[in-house]
Order: structure tokens, then sequence, then C-alpha cells
């Protein structure tokens, strides 16, 4: 089959449905889409009788999750309009208004899509949270089926592939070195590296009947805590990370891939799976692809809970059945990886950059970045900011613009304190770092990582010293024991944060921390263990006074660490409710209805419930 | 041993690699991995007991006992985190009476925690089986655990 007959069927469908008479609503149905209620939306409008001529398509994710669920709604000559905060309550009374009135609801309407406007509506892309970003890799996501190929072919889907099939492989690999395309997992190795020497490889294999002399994996293991791009992308637009997947095997001479998706992720798990099939339905995968001499399968496996596969030696050794424990590199997977082949593994973006950059070409790609971070980059931004979700910008970008102008600063009108960045592996950097630009090498200097885009923005109610803590606690148990340096570093290290974090911590702790930290990076064979101190090395270097004051004053800034706190009631905004005294599970909580209540300190365990109950405000923590 | 426990294994082809997928599928069937079905898969792979144990530890998706009922999973990723996870998992545990990974006597609930599932914008979250809670506070807990 080739792929023109296919283009023109999927763009048949995807006119029709543009141009369609009946009403097409768009219900964003990713994962934290369906955490905020869009199943219940959907339900809601299938049940009402006076929209149910409308058409609904289940779409991915537009990104802007502080505002799901999100539906956007096309009608006869109108624009596409998107809506937010929609739950099953107001949801078809707010389609019906709009249909069959053109009333539309002030309190829920984001914007029109695209250039034309409707009276009164401002246009989606001007909302702040998306008018700094560039959106290439999230292009799709939110506005196409992710279940349906004709939709992601129609938006010239798989013309990178198209182009490919007709380029030698040098010229590929030419393409991509061009473009200066470095890996989006985090460390930045430049992707036509890696490319090259298993194509090289791979040209030496002996050649053996029904067996790939080379192998692709896709690793959407996105097993950072606080990171979830590749989710997004995945269960928003597969077919972009497959392509990509396929234009990688055609140019190291592969005919078998692996996508290694983490089992925490069951939506992108099943759309894959779907994609696959449908793939394999338009000769898209399989025996000669469209026609050619190229021939390449996919196969998924899931992730079993285990950080360290997101390592590619480790990863290797999971896709093989055994413990996720990694083997020294050199020899590197390119050269020597799975079953003993040359391997090319590669982040989910990375392959989904490489589809695009191939449709478009090297200078439609360096058109963003920095000169040596070239092109787009996704972010997860999530913590204590006003908008969360996730956004794509041009690299050198500054934190400040990211973290205020796009997340609109820290929520709930607090202060500043810090944005964790690179996951386990990476560090904490301080409000003095916001002009910082966004590219590899600028926070690899300030003591932190890119890695796989993950943002956490912390405020002043957090405290540096009990997220080291936290950071240690995962790495700790996530250390796979090989090395003795991560496994008993890791817990000598946690051992001492515990401490302080728990009032009990002295002067010379500090230093041990540093010496540990520093013993740990030096023999970790790995990067969990290579990078495990870094949390704990950026907070030190950041904030070192909060450690201080944990060991020298007994005082937690951030008011967290539960032996330096104590929670007391506002006489003057406490009503006597005993709302909380109710609540409280320690009985700590004593006073008479409509008479001030008052915690008793020796009784409560500081377990937050009555403060989150009070409706007054009267519950302080000192 | 059940058939269809024999089935679920023996519908592989029968290749080391296929070790944790078969293990993935007989936790999905039974919830927990029963030492029998883990020796059922080592001699249809040809390998020692002690080859599939060693793999079935190591990886913190699979369970030895038997799951509750309700499977709640308390989101422990960093924007969970700095959010309050770890607190409302201690109220979890208080409240149920129970530790990590353990169930409760009666069988209904089974409370463990998980590094992120990437629902991070609505943090904190916890699972509730296949369902994600987002913008988890205790009132929604309280009503979780009421509503049964």
């Amino acid at each position: 089959m080739k792929l023109e007959s296919v283009k023109e069927n999927a763009s048949n469908e995807w006119y029709l449905l543009q141009d369609s008479r009946d009403p097409v609503i768009y219900v964003g149905t990713a994962t934290c889409g369906r955490s905020a209620g869009a199943l219940g939306v959907i339900e809601a409008l299938q049940k009402d009788d006076d929209i149910n001529n409308s058409r609904i398509i289940e779409t991915g994710c537009l990104g802007l999750c502080y505002a799901e669920p999100i539906i956007m709604i096309k009608k006869t000559g109108r624009p596409l309009l998107a809506f937010g905060k929609v739950n099953p309550r107001v949801a078809a009374r707010l389609v019906r208004d709009y249909l069959n009135e053109d009333k539309i609801n002030n309190d829920f309407v984001l914007g029109t899509v695209g250039e034309e406007r409707i009276n009164g509506v401002g246009k989606l892309f001007d909302l702040p949270v998306l008018k700094p970003q560039v959106r290439r890799i999230l292009n799709n996501c939110g506005f196409i089926d992710p279940e349906n190929i004709y939709h992601y072919i129609a938006n010239s889907g798989y013309s990178g592939l198209q182009k490919t099939l007709e380029l030698k492989p040098d010229e590929i690999i030419g393409h991509v070195k061009v473009a200066g395309l470095r890996g989006r997992g985090g460390a930045g190795f430049p992707t036509w590296k890696k490319w090259k020497t298993a194509r090289d490889e791979a040209n030496k294999q002996p050649a053996a009947n029904n067996e790939s002399p080379a192998f692709i994996i896709c690793n959407a293991d996105e097993g950072d805590p606080g990171a979830f791009m590749n989710r997004s992308l995945l269960e928003g637009d597969p077919h972009s990370v497959l392509e990509g997947m396929l234009i990688a095997g055609y140019t190291i001479g592969a005919s078998r891939g692996y996508i290694y998706c983490r089992a925490e992720y069951p939506l992108a798990l099943s759309r894959l799976k779907t994609a696959l099939d449908q793939m394999r339905e338009l000769n898209l995968l399989g025996e000669n692809i469209l026609g050619t001499d190229f021939s390449f399968d996919i196969r998924i496996k899931e992730g079993a809970g285990a950080f360290v596969c997101g390592e590619e030696t480790a990863l290797i050794a999971s896709i093989e059945g055994k413990r996720g424990a990694p083997v020294p590199r050199p020899p590197f997977p390119a050269e020597v990886g799975l079953w003993e082949k040359p391997t090319v593994i590669n982040n989910v973006e990375t392959f989904a950059n490489v589809a695009l950059l191939l449709k478009h070409g090297a200078d439609w790609f360096t058109e963003y970045g920095t000169e040596k971070s070239r092109g787009t980059k996704t972010f997860s931004l999530a913590g204590k900011i006003k908008y969360p979700g996730l956004i794509e910008v041009p690299l050198g970008i500054t934190l400040k613009e990211i973290i205020f102008d796009i997340g609109g600063g820290p929520s709930d009108g607090k202060k500043f304190k810090a944005v964790q960045t690179g996951g386990p592996s990476g560090g904490c950097l301080s409000s003095d770092m916001l002009d910082l630009p966004v590219d590899y090498d600028s926070l690899v200097q300030a003591g932190s990582i890119m890695g796989s885009g993950g943002l956490v923005v912390m405020d002043e109610d957090t405290c540096m010293v009990d997220v080291a803590r936290y950071f240690l606690e995962f790495t700790q148990k996530e250390s796979c024991g090989k090395c003795v340096p991560c496994r008993l570093g890791t817990k000598a290290m946690l051992d001492i944060l515990s401490k302080i974090t728990q009032g009990k911590g002295e002067e010379k702790d500090l230093n041990f921390l540093k010496e540990t930290g520093a013993a740990v990076q030096k023999g970790s064979l790995c990067g969990l263990g290579k990078t495990a101190p870094n949390p704990v090395l950026s907070t030190f270097r950041y904030f070192e006074n909060e450690y201080t004051q944990h060991v020298k004053e007994n005082k937690c800034s951030g008011k967290t660490c539960k032996e330096m706190i104590s929670y007391y009631v506002l006489e003057e905004n406490c009503t006597g409710c005993t709302v909380c005294k109710r609540m409280c599970p320690q009985e700590a909580i004593i006073g008479e209805s409509k008479e001030v209540h008052k915690i008793i300190e020796e009784v409560c365990i500081k377990c937050n419930i009555c403060h989150e109950y009070c409706k007054y405000d009267a519950i302080e923590v000192n | 041993m059940p058939d269809d426990l024999k089935q679920i294994i023996h519908r592989h082809w029968g290749e080391r690699s296929e070790l944790i997928s078969i293990l993935q599928k007989i936790q999905e069937q039974y919830g927990y991995l029963p030492p029998e079905a883990m020796q059922e898969t080592a001699s249809y792979l040809k390998i020692p007991d002690t080859a599939v144990f060693a793999v079935a530890t190591f990886y913190s998706q699979f369970r030895f006992e038997p799951r509750g009922e309700k499977l709640i999973r308390v989101c422990l990723g960093t924007a969970c985190h700095v959010r309050g996870a770890d607190r409302f998992l201690a109220n979890l545990k208080k409240e149920l009476g129970i530790e990590e990974g353990e169930t409760t006597p009666d069988g209904k609930y089974t409370l463990e925690s998980v590094a992120c599932i990437g629902c991070c914008a609505l943090s904190p979250v916890l699972t509730l089986n296949e369902e994600v809670i987002a913008n988890i506070t205790s009132p929604k807990i309280r009503k979780m655990l009421i509503k049964k």
C-alpha cells in the first residue's frame, strides 16, 4: 500500500469532520482529564436529548491541566471554541446554550482556536499560559483523536517517514546532525552520534535470516517523580513517537523495535496498542512497509515499577526478562545492546522530534533554541504553582518566563522559594537563578540537570531539607543494590537527613553529608548513583541556611518538619464550631461549642486534619 | 493448580524475555503472585524457581499476598510530596490501622504507595482501584472511605 492512497482516505475523513453539519464536541480524556471528571462530562452529554446529534470525539491533553476537564465545541460557521473546568452538572447546559442559542458562558469559556474570532471571546492561544509557548511536539495534542490513525495522517503524519524512505541512511544521520538534536531523556547526548555508532555496528553483523541485526528501543519509562510529559504525548499523539521509531529503525537497519512503557500509565499503554494495530492494518508496520524493502515491527514492553530501568543498560536487562541492574559502559548499547546487538535507545520526545525534523527539515528545526541546545522542549509544570500543566517552549527560555509568565507564579499568593528540575538526578534552584536560560549546559553549571522535563515549583512553605530527604528516600529505595557506594551511601545520607528533619541533627552531620555525597557520585556505576546526591548538594548550595537553622536553632522555616512545628488555634478566628474537635483523630482538641478551642500540644500528632477542615482559617502552624 | 492459571502461562512462547509479562498477567488475574504460579512459570520457561523469585521481588509492582477488595495507592511523586502526600499516607495508615503494603483484616482495603502516576498537575492524588482521585484532601478521603 502506498501512503498516498491512505492519505486521501485520511483527509476525506478529517475534512468531513471539520465541515460536519452536526456539531462536534471534543473532550480531553487523557489521564489528567479523566481524573478531573472528563468521563462524567461525556456521560452527561450523551444523556441529553437536545444535543445527542452531536459527535463526541475523545482527544488527548491540551496541556492546560489546571482547566480540566476541557471541551471544545465546533458548530457550522463558527471557529472551534474551548471551555475549561467543565463538570457533569453544567456540561449539557453549556453545550445546549451555545449550540441552540449562541450563548457563551463566560465563566467557562477559554477562547477560540485559530485566527477566527467570536465577539467578546479571546483567542485560546492568546492566554498568558499559551502565548509564550511554541507548540511543535504538542501540536496535535488535544486536537486529534489519538485512537484514529487517520487524524494523525491527515495532519501530515507519517510524511517524515515517507521522506525518510527516499533517503539513504547516511543522509538521514546527516540531517539529524545538522539539526543538532540532543536526547530529550535528560543527558542530552547527540542523537546522530548514537545512530551512527549503531548503524556502523549493525553493518558489521553477520547476515542472519529472521533476526534483526539491530534494535530500536523507545524509553517511555518516565520514572522521575513529578514528570508527565511522555505520558501526555503518548496519550495525546502516540503516532508521532512511533513514526520516529520507524525512521530510526530504517536508518540503523533494524527490523524490530520495543517501546518500554511503565505500567503506571495504563491509558498510554492502551492507546499505544491501538496505534500499533492501526499501523499494521495500513502497512505502516510489518513486511515491506509502504511497498519498500524496509520491514519493521514494534512490540510493547510494560515496565514493572523500577526507577533504575530508565537507565539504558538496566532497561535492556528488563526487556530480556531479568532484574533491572545496570552493567558498566562501554560497551554502549549502540555497540552491544539488546541480546548483544547494536541498540538505539531514545526517549519518547526524541523520537517525536525526529519525525518532525525529517518532515520539515533541519533548518525549520533550528529556528528555535540556542546554539548548543536546539529546538523546543516539553516540560511538565507542577507543585505549588498557579497554572500547572504541560508546556512546550524554545530551549533557552528563562526559568522566570516558564514559572511566572506561563505558570502564573506560586499558587495562593505565596512567595517563590525554589524550582526542582531533573527529578531525583537533578537539583533545586533558588530565586537567584530565575534568569537562568533553560538549556542542557546552563542547568548543569547551576548544579542541576534538565532531565526529561519535570519542573516542580516550591513556595515558602516548603522545607528544602525535607525535599532533599524525600529524594534520598526515593533513590535509596530505588537503588538496585549492585554498587556499594550507592546502596550504602544513599542509606547513610538518608539516615542523616532523617535525623536532621527530626530535630536531632548535629553540625558534623553537614560535613558528613557533603563528603558522602561526593563519594557516592564517584563510586557508583550508573546514573542513578552518580546523580543521587544532587538534590542534597544543590540544596546545600542554595539553601545552606535552612540546614543550619534545623541543626542549630531547631527551626524549620518551611513549616514542614513535624518535630519543629506546632499547631495552635487562632483565638480571634475560632467560632467554636467544633468541627476540628470532632475530626481530630487524637482527641487533642478541647473546647465547648461556641467557645474558643485549644489544641493540646502533647497529644497532637500534626496530621493537619484540623487545618484542612477549619473553614475560618483559625488553625495556624508555627 | 487452577486451569486458567496454567492457561495464562502456557499462552506464551516460553522465552525468558516473557517472564515479566507472564508475572504481570498472573497478577492481573489474581491480584498477587501465588507461589505455585511462580513455580509453574519457572518450569515453563525452564529456569530455576529462584530466577523467577529474584525478578519478582526486584520490581515494586509485584505483590506476594492477596490484595483487598479495594486497592488504595497514595502517589508519593515530588509534586504530591510538596503538597503533603506523606501526611495523607500517614493519616490513611492510622485510619485503616494498617501499614503500607498491608490489607485490613476484613479484606476490604489494601494500602500502598506509588512512586508517581504522572498526574502531577492535579496533585496530591491517589488511586482507588483503577480510578484516579485528584486534588485529595482529608475530607475527600473521608468521603471516599465512607462511600464503601
